[in-house]
This record gives C-alpha cells, structure tokens and sequence, in this order.
C-alpha cells in the first residue's frame, strides 16, 4: 500500500488546530463550540467527578457493610472432641469452613453432620491429634498450622506464610507435617513453590521448611536449589515417611528417615503419596497428561512389589488420599457449586467404582 | 535534541518551571486511582483461585502466564491505533474502561475457569492498549525540556497507587472476613472513577499538538487542568527538535526509520535482556534472610517506596544533565543490587541495600526511559514508537527472566547470578556507548 500524502488524514474532520493557542477549555468555555463536553467548565466537571465519587463510594461502602454482616462471627471453641468411629471433614455446606464430623458407621445421611468444629482451610486429625491450617486477614494476611488436641483445643500455633495445600498427623499423633504454597499473598512471585513443615509434638521441634534435607537421587546425592517437597506421609513407626520432591520439572517418590534426615527418591512421577494404615500401600496422585487439564490419576503403589496400578476413579484429584480403612480411600473433588466440594471414596485396590461419601466436604480424616 | 538548549528552548523552560502540566496530573491521578483498583485485584487473586473457589494452583498458574505474551501485541495495537486518527484519549480509555469492567466480570464469573480466564484477558487487553496513549499525551502535553519531571510525577503517582491497592484489598479482607466479591465490587468502583476522571480531565484530540509534525515540538498545555487555571495561555516557542519527515498516517514500523530512536530501543532492549526480574530478586533474597517469614510479602513495598519518593528527582535530574545520565545510573543501581546478593550475607545491610537499589533502579529508569524516547518520536507517530520500545523492553525482560531461571536451574545460585552481573555490566557499556552517541549527534 501506498504511503498516504502528508496530511490527507483531514479527513477525520476535526478543525486544524492553530499553531499557538492552546484549546484546551478554560474556565470561561471559550472553545466550547468545538465538543459540547469540552465546553463545560472546569468546575461543572469537578462537581460532576466529584458527585460520581460519592454514588460509587457509598456503593462500594454499602457492599462492604453488607459482605462485612454477612461474615459469620468467630468461635473459638469446638463444639465436639476427636473420638473414635467419626469421619471427621472440613465442611463446604452447612458450617462453611469449619470442621464437621459424621459417625462412621455405613448408612448415616450426610446431613446427620454434627458442625461447629474449628474452622480451618485444610484439617486432618489422628491419634488424639488434631492438625488445623488456617488463615486469619490481615496486612498482609497470615496463615498458621494450629495444632489441637483431642478435644480440639488450641495447644500451639505456628505462623506460616502461603496458602494452605496439605495437612497430615502420624497415626500416634506425634508427628505433624503441612505443606504450603508459597505465593500468593506476595507482591513479587508468580510462580508457584512449596514450603513443608514437619513437626515432632513430642519434643516440639520444627523443621520449617525440609527442603534442606539430603536427598539421594539414581543413586547419588543429590543437590539442586529448586527441590520442592510436599505431601509427606508418616509411617507407623513416626520415623520414616513419604513425600514428593520435585526438581528440574520431574516429580519423584521419596522415602525420608527422620532420624538420620536423609532422603531417598524411589521412583518418578508419584505426587502427593498416603500410606495405608497397614504400611503396606501407598495411594498416590500420577500425572497422566500435561497442561492444565485433568492431569492426575489415583494409583496405588504395593510397596512389597512396587507395582502399581489405577484406582476405579477416572477424574483428575488434585488431592492427598487419605485412608478411611485398609481398603478404602477417600478424597475431594470440586463440588457443583463454586467454593464446594464433596468427598468420594474408592476401593484402594482399583476395583469397585468411586462412590459419594460426604457431599460438601474436603480434608476428610477417619478416626480410628 | 533536547540537550542542545537554544534560547527558544529556553523560554520554555522558563515558563514551564515549576509546573507539571494540567494533563500530567490528570493521567497522574488516573494512574493512581486505576493502580488502586487494579492492585487490589492482583494482590488477592491466588488467594481467591485456590482458597475461595478451591481451584488448583497449577489452573491458576496457567490462566495467569496465558496472556502475558499477548499483552505486547496489544500494546502495539493500542499505540497504532492512538496514533492513526490521534485518538489517544478514547484508546487509553478504552483500555482503562476495559480493565475496569472486567472486576465485574470476574463477580459474575462465579467459579467459573472459563469466566476467570475471559475476565482476566480483558484487564491484560486493557492495560496493554492504554499504556503507550498515556505515554503519548503526557509526553505531548509537556515541553520538551520538561518530559523527565512530567514522567517522574507520573510515576510516582502510578506507584503510589500501587502501594495502596494490596493494602485496601488486605484491609477490606480484613474486614469483611473474606468476602472477594467485596474486593471486586470496590475495585470496580474506583476503577470506574479513574475512567471518569479521565473523560472528564484530560484533553482529547483537539489539544493534543499531533496534527502538526515536526518541527514543531510538543507545546505545553499549561491550564488543561484545573489545579492550574490561572497561568498563562502563551504556547511556548517551538523548541528544537529533529527534523521530520513525518507522514500523517504513520505505519507500526515507522520509529524504526529514525537511527536515534534505534539506539534507544537497542540499548533498552540489552539492558532488559540482563535484567533477571524482581521475583527472582525476591526470591533470593528470601533465601538469604532468615527473618520472619510472614512479612516477607511486603517487602516489595519497600521498593516501591523508594521508588515514588525519587521519581520526581531522577526525572528532574535527567532534564538537567541528558536523561541517558539517570538512565544508565539506574542500571548501574541494579547492578550494585545484583553484586550485594552475591557478596553480603548481613542480613540487614542485604535487605536495605537491595530495596534501595531496586527502587532507584525504577525511579531513574522507568519514566526516564519514555522521557529519553519522546522527543526522538514525531508527534503523530510518538504512541507507536513508545509502544514499540515497551513492548522491546518487556520482551527482552521476559526473556531474560526465563534465561535466569534456566541458568538457575541448571548451574545453581551463584553461577547464574555472576552470569547476570557480567550480563549488565557488558549491557550497561554497550548501551553507555549506544546513548553517547545518540547525544552527540545534535
């Protein structure tokens, strides 16, 4: 095409401006035949802005209040203890964001749940032990691994940074470990990573973040800056574990020894692995595809043969299984409603089909 | 160009000083107002994603870099399109408009993935067509021999806002126990006043000297706004400039015609291939610091602080001495931030000094940048050319980013930082020797 001659824009219409005066309106209008909103004056447009910023302030004001009232008030105290023969959730119905609890035993309706339990984003209990991650507003927000006995009252609090991702307690109930993902109240990242705690309530003793640990890789030690963990799984003896790391874009299975701290990956692709009460299984996350969309499995790992295979649920669980017997498994998926979700279980061998086993709950925790 | 003070130039100055432009204070305010709304979004958004509507973070990571890329495209698209038939103020606000809506689109997306992602495609589109229009008239509505105050009173208005969008977000969080609709629906309010105080505050086409090309240089506009009714209407006398040959249509690749806007965008373009992001500058400097984990997400504020106190003064500075001064000085700034995370292991001093050094690294780069830029462009083709070297700029940042992380990765820590300190310092002489040039040429 063509360049256009000089100029030949006129076209648009618009006056040329001459070369000196500045047209911008001043107070007297002086140029106001030009546009009629260019004629008004400089303080009928004040008034005008200003009296807009009032309409959109008590507009925003009011949907403040409203969302402010309809925020429920805090308690403290758990309506009910950890006792033995309950599935305890937290629940996305009735008591949003509050752990919930239903009686074990097949057959009760899930609107038999007893709410008012604390309120956590990720909760899991065991052995007398109660682990609550949570996370209070505030500049900036701040969120805690709360650690409650077995009344479900607060015995310590530790503050952590992130969201929360997983939670879990060792069937004794000494050993607590919690993932976060560290981003999201940040001005900076924009990537994700996590940071996993593990706690000794026995001794109190923190690891804040593992990721320090040594770690043996294709027989080797291994050191990369970028090794994530998450999802770790205590064994009965509260001194191996299982857990994810991740490095270089792999994802691999690693068993941890807490005495000597030291890692050992023993295979690839496992995230987000749970021992079975037995000690004899691991249920885990496998990705399937890449991308975004849909790219898990539940597998299950027999840790004698280390052959694994796939559970009857063909949906994608972005989820730490957790065991409700020695041959079953449950977990969360997103429920229909946003902020929902609803708990489904599935024989851990990978017969059977998935079945609903709490709608409107995550974390579920069964007490034995 | 610029530096080469003739007695008309001088006369401008004289009328200009001490004054910003009606029109800089209005896009200022704009700014900060539209920063308000559009941090507090961005500040609580990963929450939102995977606390609110129990989303994974892996979805939330892939709806967030879907449309980084494309926002440079945008942004070309946005100045073009101010540039042919100058209309700067509707495309600016378009793309303020744009931004503004999509809040509500988020509410009403509810949980849906589809929504979100629809939602946050419009804020990116908006802020990618409105960057180089705003540019374009600040620049237009300011002496030449001013341009770098102008920016720097931009800027710091701009970065003022986005120090208090998290803040208003946290606090309204805070209050409202969680409510994200909330967060929305004010982020919505004041986006939308921005979009009116831009209807009604900055001037459109009819005051914008674009119909003329050069060399006639952009006259100021002294009471455009309403904070400075009273000066007087005299338009400065035409300053010197280069000459033009200036096509009224100019096509996208127009500034590239020009050598001296060639050696701009060259030398912001190497420079920001050794730049390797603030994250990851946060992130090792997490690493390095073992202080209270949860105050860690306002360190950023830090930065921003210092940026906005030393806007104003780095622009000042650069009107005075030739902007490729505080332009160069601001790389320098970050080299030094670089080599303190290589060489400190006090806590105190790190996280002081680095602050501080990315803060001047901003104030004298970012604003500067465009106040180097706008007197090398033509009037009718200034938004193009802005345009054209932001969007040279972000993708040589973003490549850069992705090296560092590769290198990260692949040689550990230190052997990627020292790579990115050779890096800058080898931009930073060729760009030094790049802009000399470009100087001398007058």
């Amino acid at each position: 095409m063509p360049a256009p001659p000089p100029l030949s824009s006129d076209e648009t219409g618009v006056t040329e401006v001459p070369d000196v005066t500045p047209v911008v309106p001043d107070r007297r209008g002086r140029d106001g035949a030009r546009t009629p909103f260019a004629a008004a004056s400089t303080r009928a447009k004040v008034i005008a802005v200003a009296a807009a910023a009032v309409v959109l302030a008590t507009v925003a004001a009011v949907y403040t209040v409203g969302a402010a009232h309809r925020a429920e008030p805090e308690e403290t105290a758990s309506a009910f203890g950890l006792d033995a023969g309950n599935l305890y959730f937290r629940s996305t119905a009735a008591g949003h964001g509050r752990v919930a609890r239903l009686p074990a035993a097949p057959g009760v309706a899930a609107a038999d749940r007893t709410t008012g339990g604390p309120a956590c984003e990720r909760f899991y209990a065991a052995g007398g032990t109660g682990l609550c991650l949570t996370r209070r507003p505030g500049i900036p927000p701040t969120s805690y691994a709360v650690v409650l006995d077995g009344r479900l009252r607060e015995k310590r609090r530790i503050a952590l940074t992130g969201i929360p991702n997983r939670a879990r307690v060792s069937a004794s109930g000494r050993m607590l470990s919690w993932t976060m993902f560290a981003t999201g109240d940040s001005y900076a990242t924009s990537s994700f990573s996590t940071r996993t705690s593990i706690l000794d309530t026995r001794t109190g003793y923190l690891i804040k973040n593992m990721e320090e640990i040594q770690l043996t890789l294709g027989g080797r030690r291994y050191h990369s800056p970028d090794v994530n963990y998450w999802g770790v799984s205590f064994a009965r003896d509260d001194n191996r574990f299982y857990a994810t790391v991740s490095t270089k874009g792999h994802t691999y299975l690693v068993e941890g020894d807490m005495k000597t701290w030291k890692a050992r990956a023993l295979r690839e692709n496992v995230e987000c692995p749970s021992l079975s009460p037995d000690n004899t299984r691991l249920v885990f996350k496998k990705r399937v595809r890449s991308g975004a969309t849909d790219p898990w499995r539940l597998y299950v790992l027999d840790l004698r043969t280390m052959r694994e295979a796939p559970l009857a649920e063909g949906r994608s669980v972005d989820d730490q299984a957790a065991w409700l017997d020695d041959r079953t498994v449950a977990y969360a998926l997103p429920g229909r409603a946003k902020g929902t979700s609803d708990i489904w279980a599935v024989p851990a061998d990978g017969s059977g089909a998935p079945a609903l086993r709490v709608p409107g709950g995550s974390s579920p925790a069964m007490v034995r | 160009m610029y530096l080469a003070t003739t007695g008309a130039a001088e006369a401008t100055r004289k009328v200009s000083r001490g004054r910003v432009a009606g029109p800089v204070l209005a896009l200022g305010s704009v700014s900060l107002v539209t920063d308000i709304s559009s941090e507090m979004v961005t500040a609580v958004l990963p929450l939102y994603f995977v606390l609110h509507l129990g989303l994974s973070p892996l979805q939330f990571g892939f709806l967030d870099g879907l449309y980084n890329g494309a926002t440079a495209l945008v942004r070309l698209v946005g100045g073009h399109a101010a540039d042919r038939g100058n209309r700067h103020k509707l495309v600016a606000g378009t793309g303020y408009a744009l931004s503004a809506l999509s809040r509500l689109g988020l509410l009403l997306a509810g949980g849906g993935t589809l929504g979100i992602g629809a939602a946050l495609a419009a804020d990116r589109i908006g802020k990618g067509v409105r960057t180089a229009p705003r540019d374009a008239i600040i620049s237009l509505s300011s002496p030449p021999d001013a341009l770098g105050r102008a920016f720097g009173v931009h800027r710091a208005m701009d970065t003022t806002g986005a120090l208090l969008g998290p803040l208003a977000a946290f606090a309204l969080l805070w209050a409202t126990a969680d409510a994200y609709d909330a967060v929305f629906v004010v982020s919505f309010c004041v986006g939308l006043l921005g979009v009116l105080m831009l209807v009604a505050f900055v001037p459109g086409r009819e005051a914008l000297p674009t119909r003329r090309y050069a060399p006639t240089p952009a006259p100021a506009v002294p009471d455009a706004a309403p904070t400075a009714p009273e000066s007087g209407s005299t338009a400065p006398e035409p300053g010197p400039t280069i000459p033009e040959p200036g096509p009224a249509r100019p096509k996208i690749l127009d500034p590239f015609r020009d050598p001296a806007f060639r050696r701009i965008l060259g030398a912001a373009a190497l420079l920001g291939a050794a730049t390797i992001g603030d994250a990851f500058v946060y992130l090792l400097l997490q690493r390095q610091l073992d202080f209270a984990v949860r105050w860690f997400p306002l360190l950023p504020l830090g930065a921003a602080a210092v940026y906005l106190s030393l806007a104003v003064p780095a622009g000042r500075l650069g009107d005075r001495v030739g902007r490729r001064v505080p332009f160069l000085c601001g790389h320098a700034a970050l080299l030094g931030a670089y080599l303190l995370l290589l060489t400190t292991g006090a806590g105190a001093l790190l996280l002081v000094g680095v602050l501080l050094l990315i803060g001047v690294f901003y104030a004298a780069t970012d604003g500067v940048l465009m106040a180097l830029a706008g007197p090398v462009l033509p009037a009718a083709g200034r938004a193009s050319g802005m345009a054209l070297l932001q969007t040279g700029q972000a993708l040589a940042r973003l490549l850069a980013a992705a090296g560092f992380g590769a290198a990260w990765t692949l040689w550990g820590v230190r052997p990627a930082l020292i790579t990115a300190v050779l890096a800058l310092a080898a931009a930073l002489a060729c760009s030094a020797v790049l802009l000399r040039r470009l100087e001398r040429r007058v």
